[in-house]
């Protein structure tokens, strides 16, 4: 009957679509996964995916694939979904990304590729990140799709400095080159902020360590525990090692603190130690593991960012009665993905926001006992383009907290820097490059991009850099040819 | 890799110390004085700091020397020769700033004596005249004493218990040194506890004799990331990892070092208990 309906509707002059609603990614009860570290969402269902798929309208301009990074042919594999073929699905995104089962987790879509679609501009926009994510699993589940096949060695030796996204996304183009390809790690363990930041109820590091071993079996060589700048500096790697290329991808630095009284109180964390003790070295199981974590009651999160979202979830789920994020904006302003702030309020977290800390107070034995406020109103729009906080005096408030964790970003990591004096660096100490879409450096053959070039930003954009660099990397290898900062290509 | 070529123990009263010779060829080809790995003893361990004692670059070996007080050096105790380590990283931290100065002491506390002694080396290669003061809790106790004496041109050596050398502190031979003997220092440097550093640099500090101090705090990864390891210097924050681990001495706020040093008490506690019932290895 109501098929006959739409049959009769589509014979009219301006054939209509039927209405599907976006469908909702089935998740955990917010209570119970408040208490656990497992994923929070729990994936589309075959149906729920073909549902979703139906949505796309196979754009013939499609915009979507202009909001990625990486430009994944989006319409392509949603297409493969509702026909049913995922194996197809799953190789029309690897040409691309190989990192879906991440990028379709942690890609905040809402800005990119769904910010472009063009659903979105009367109902809500197809959940390409979701389909992306559904396609990923799927592969995960179904055994890997056979191995790309690799042109002939070409003879060509690439470093990559870092195992985090921008250097796997680097490592993955260039081993498809037929180039050499070696990563090496700081850790002991590859993934950069995908294993160390993220925590395991957002991205299960089961799926990162599958990545990493699809391209071993393509043949990158990854050396961990190798501190660049330490143990080999990047002239030893180009003129002993016989690297042709080095990509460095270093990520993130030396968390910044707010420089206020307190702030070495112990108790007082930043992101970054708290996050790396419990992800990426499974603090929330210790005994059975060794690195221990502090299971407070209760714990200001500062900062507004994803960051801090993960690290404010993070200790409700070791157990805090109170959890809050301490942001001296209003929660339009997050920087942090509506989906990870809503994720936090179903659980539990108490937002304090327009609240500026002041003040870290402690006991005699160093611990903290408080935090110290600040009101703020929103005046004028920033140089970010935000509303600036302008504290109201007199408005200073103390809450009473066993932990802080600071969320407000990092610096520059400054090993490399150090020990290779011909690479030109910013004011703050980041690398500068000639620009973003080739990622060269001022030093001849050595190409940079992600945190260590833009500073804090997000997982997809340091994927987006990787693969601007390998392009590069790819012309430079072939060609020789470099430039220079004045303009003049040096060969 | 990291295989244990040699176990040596100094000391089998509890706490027992040990050292290994590990094969490490890369980290033993980059290092250079002062400088430290971050280890992991199993699977399951955690990262643990622990700066390199001695090394020898064509063999491509590193020494590593620790007291066993918590579980995780524990459990790397109980490791023997063919065993291997799972992971070590490094060669991490700033080098030791060497230079002929004239005349350096290196100060060296308990198994604090460890790494000095590549630092007294260098400051001996580099053409000053090393005085090493070795202090300990009674003879028994002291390591180093033959190789300190081959990177020294002069040793002299404390203990608590007055079973050997001068009966007292490194503190008391170093103000003897100054005061009663008037030699001329340029330079100290004083690795040991947290408390021995701290008034070694109060001796020091009057008489404007410049002191690096070699820093041993709570670490996570050590390539400055995570700001585990800060500590306050001349007012300032500072990461132990990248901006140090040496530091001028009279500018540290030891005070606060100690309180930080102290963070997980309880929890080294849990851990050594388990480790007692035999959890040690797992995975």
């Amino acid at each position: 009957m109501s098929d006959e309906k739409q049959l009769k509707g589509a014979s009219k002059a301006k054939p209509k679509r039927p209405k599907i609603p976006r469908q909702a990614m089935p998740e955990q009860d917010p209570h119970v996964r408040a208490k656990n570290f497992d994923s929070v969402t729990l994936g589309y269902t075959d149906e729920q995916a073909i549902a979703e798929a139906t949505r796309c309208l196979q754009c013939k301009k499609p915009f979507c694939i202009q909001g990625c990074p990486v430009s994944i042919n989006i319409p392509g594999f949603i297409q493969a979904i509702k026909d049913r073929d995922y194996a197809k699905a799953v190789q029309v995104i690897k040409e691309t990304n190989l990192l879906p089962a991440v990028c379709g987790r942690v890609c905040p879509q809402e800005e990119q590729c769904e910010n472009r679609c063009i659903l979105g501009k009367k109902q809500e926009p197809v959940a390409i990140g979701r389909l992306e994510r559904f396609v990923a699993d799927y592969e995960a589940a179904h055994g890997e799709s056979p191995l790309p096949e690799l042109p002939s060695k070409t003879g060509k030796k690439v470093a990559v400095v870092g195992a985090g996204p921008g250097g796997l996304t680097v490592a993955g183009d260039l081993i498809r080159k037929g180039h050499d390809v070696t990563v090496f790690e700081a850790l002991h363990k590859a993934g950069g902020v995908l294993v160390y930041g993220i925590p395991e109820f957002r991205l299960p590091k089961a799926i990162v360590e599958r990545e990493v071993d699809y391209l071993k079996k393509l043949g990158v060589v990854f050396k961990m525990n190798h501190v660049i700048g330490k143990i080999r500096t990047i002239d030893q790697l180009m003129k002993e090692d016989g690297f042709d290329a080095v990509f460095i991808g270093s990520g993130a630095g030396l968390p910044w603190f707010m420089d206020i009284p307190g702030e070495n109180l112990n108790g007082v964390f930043s992101a970054n130690e708290y996050l790396t003790r419990n992800n990426l070295m499974k603090a929330f199981d210790f005994p059975n593991y060794d690195t221990p974590i502090k299971r407070f009651k209760n714990v200001a999160v500062i900062g507004g960012g994803n960051v801090a979202m993960d690290s404010v979830r993070t200790a409700l789920r070791l157990g805090a009665d109170n959890a809050y994020i301490v942001y001296r904006r209003g929660r339009e302003e997050m920087p942090a993905r509506k989906e990870e702030v809503d994720h936090a309020e179903h659980e539990g977290v108490q937002f304090k926001n327009l609240t500026a800390p002041v003040r870290i107070l402690g006991n005699e034995d160093g611990w903290v006992t408080g935090l110290e406020c600040l009101k703020m109103e929103l005046g004028e729009p920033d140089a970010s383009g935000r509303r600036r906080p302008i504290p109201i005096e007199g408005s200073e408030f103390v809450l009473d907290m066993d932990a802080v964790i600071i969320a407000i970003g990092t610096s520059a990591n400054p090993l490399i820097g150090q020990t290779t004096p011909d690479l030109k660096l910013s004011r703050r100490g980041y690398i500068e490059v000639e620009n973003e879409t080739t990622g060269r450096s001022s030093k001849k053959g050595v190409f940079a991009g992600g945190d260590i070039v833009t500073g804090a930003a997000t997982v997809i954009l340091a994927m987006g850099a990787g693969r601007n660099a390998a392009n590069a990397i790819q012309q430079y290898l072939e060609t020789g040819e470099w430039w220079t900062p004045n303009g003049d290509g040096e060969k | 890799m990291y295989e244990i070529l040699e176990k040596k123990v100094w000391q089998e009263e509890k706490p027992r110390i040990t050292e290994f010779k590990v094969n490490a060829p890369e980290i033993a080809r980059a290092h250079q004085a002062g400088q430290f790995v971050i280890l992991i003893v199993d699977e399951n361990g955690e990262r643990i700091p622990l700066t390199i004692a001695d090394k020898d670059a064509e063999k491509g070996t590193i020494n590593i020397l620790f007291q066993e007080v918590g579980k995780s050096t524990i459990c790397l105790g109980k490791l023997e020769v063919g065993e291997k380590i799972h992971h070590v990283t490094g060669p991490l931290g700033k080098p030791t700033h060497v230079e002929k100065f004239g005349t350096v002491v290196c100060v060296g506390g308990g198994i604090g004596i460890a790494p000095v002694h590549p630092i007294a080396k260098a400051m001996k290669d580099a053409g000053n005249k090393v005085i090493s003061i070795l202090g300990s809790r009674s003879k028994d106790l002291l390591i180093y004493e033959d190789k300190m004496n081959a990177a020294s041109s002069e040793v002299r050596v404390t203990t608590d218990d007055g079973t050997y050398g001068r009966h007292g502190f490194v503190t008391d031979e170093l103000k003897a040194m100054i005061e009663e003997e008037k030699i001329p220092i340029d330079l100290v440097v004083v690795i040991g506890p947290p408390i021995m550093m701290k008034f070694v640099c109060k001796v020091t500090e009057p008489h404007k004799i410049k002191t690096f101090a070699s820093l041993n705090t709570i670490m996570v990864d050590g390539t400055g990331m995570c700001g585990a390891c800060r500590v306050t210097v001349g007012g300032k924050t500072k990461f132990v990892c990248v901006d140090g681990p040496e530091f001028d001495g009279h500018q540290v706020d030891f005070e606060e070092m100690m309180m930080r040093q102290k963070q997980y008490l309880t929890e080294e506690k849990i851990a050594v208990e388990r480790c007692g019932k035999g959890a040690c290895h797992q995975g």
